[in-house]
């Protein structure tokens, strides 16, 4: 299933380089614990140099009255280090709640931000995840942008991660 | 016995890492629940004690008279729920605004020992209490001036520079890496200051926490370069205690014997600082 979430980010690349389709498969592993919470989840782009580039998704618990969610957004140490304490979280067009274990499907537009300004060159997907009186996982996944072909690039966590994979077609 | 007395009067300031005659290894320490914080109007409580061995409350509380609490944008703030116990204090602090808070414990105290009858009396105080206090016939009258400045910092959101000033008043902590900002594997850059100026070729110390559960202290030693500077590369995440100290017949430009008027002057920081794992 697709899902159409607010980060949706529509078609990419306003650019002039021909427009670009990434979809982004990430699969919450179902895990035997005790006390389970769904993992908070944060994507972004990041040069080789490991610069922040920019956001594709934060997943946390929104719903919590007085916004009590945000106490655990820092357990996403890099994310929180690289982006996620500038923020004022929600932000619209990025933040969503979290999602339940399974293969969880997000497109993005290659129209919005941060695709659209992304300068061609090579980048890494990361994704964090960490999952109150859990662990926490970070997973990176180098593509280039904008793609040359369609391609699948695949990466695996361990813990708090399954498969990833990142569908680009240009 | 006559240490114990001693010692007492000096951890009742929580001044106990400055005594100069102190050879046993008491350090002081703030432990906050957290340094870095998400949560909106957050809290954070923090363990204030002295001990042996790092970060465990089992010797002394640290007393809270001299506590200052300064807010982002650097205001003093009260804070909460203060408790002095056997072993350590508490106190919570509301994180009302976003941004850097400095927690910090100073002291700056003259202490004076004398012989008198061929026993040796200490004393603590003002100059002019001291100077009521030596009696007449005390011999080998030797005046020390103690500050020491405990801290330690906590951000809510994004990291903020503000309480990073210094006071220009003892020896301080003029972090160029951001002290909420440390990652294992990063190299962290400090300057020192005394009384606002880079204090060169001061000792300072680095200490992992969790010291009950290993043989080794692992301390990493290193000396301030002429601009105060130290650069310190994080071999683990965890809490550390950083301690530093000029004067007191340790340091360069110690004096011989401190007079009332001009006393031996002994200066000590320390602070505690969370690297974080990458």
């Amino acid at each position: 299933m697709r899902i159409t979430c607010s980060i949706a980010v529509g078609a990419l690349l306003g650019a002039p380089a021909a427009a670009a389709d990434l979809n982004l498969k990430i699969e919450i592993p179902r895990l035997t614990v005790a006390e389970y919470h769904r993992p908070y989840v944060a994507v972004w782009v990041e040069g080789k140099d490991q610069k922040f580039a920019g956001n594709l998704v934060v997943w946390y618990d929104l719903k919590q009255k007085n916004r009590e969610g945000t106490k655990w957004l820092k357990d996403m140490r890099q994310w929180w280090r690289k982006s996620g304490r500038d923020l004022e979280m929600p932000v619209d067009g990025l933040s969503g709640a979290t999602r339940a274990p399974g293969e969880q499907v997000i497109g993005f537009d290659d129209g919005k931000e941060p695709l659209q300004k992304l300068p061609a060159g090579d980048y890494q997907l990361v994704v964090e995840a960490a999952r109150e009186v859990g662990g926490r996982e970070l997973v990176r996944l180098p593509f280039q942008w904008p793609p040359a072909a369609a391609q699948t690039l695949r990466a695996q966590g361990e813990h708090e991660l399954g498969a990833i994979a990142l569908e680009m077609k240009p | 016995m006559k240490r114990s007395a001693w010692h007492a009067v000096v951890v009742s300031l929580g001044l106990a890492v400055s005594v100069p005659q102190a050879a046993h290894a008491h350090r002081g320490w703030l432990l906050p629940s957290a340094t870095v914080l998400s949560a909106e109007q957050g809290w954070v409580t923090v363990d204030a004690a002295v001990s042996n061995d790092l970060f465990y409350f089992e010797h002394q509380p640290m007393r809270l008279d001299n506590l200052q609490v300064l807010d982002p944008s650097g205001t003093t703030v009260e804070p909460e729920n203060r408790n002095t116990g056997r072993y350590r204090s508490t106190f919570d602090v509301k994180l009302e605004s976003n941004g850097t808070y400095k927690i910090a414990v100073v002291g700056d105290a003259l202490f004076a020992s004398y012989k008198l009858n061929g026993e040796t009396k200490r004393v603590r105080g003002t100059a002019e209490s001291i100077r009521k206090e030596i009696p007449q016939g005390a011999e080998e009258v030797q005046v020390t001036r103690n500050q020491s400045r405990t801290e330690v910092f906590v951000t809510a959101g994004k990291p903020t520079d503000r309480v990073l000033q210094p006071t220009k008043n003892g020896l301080e902590l003029a972090p160029v890496t951001h002290p909420n900002d440390l990652f294992v594997g990063d190299e962290a850059q400090f300057a020192f200051l005394l009384d606002g100026k880079p204090a060169a070729g001061v000792n300072v110390t680095v200490i992992p926490g969790g010291i009950r559960y290993r043989d080794q202290l692992s301390e990493l030693k290193m000396v301030t370069d002429g601009a105060g500077r130290v650069t310190i590369k994080w071999p683990a995440p965890g809490m550390y205690w950083l301690s530093a100290s000029q004067g007191g017949g340790r340091g360069p430009g110690a004096a011989a014997a401190g007079t009332l008027e001009q006393p031996q002057r002994r200066a000590a920081y320390s602070a505690t600082l969370e690297v974080l794992p990458q």
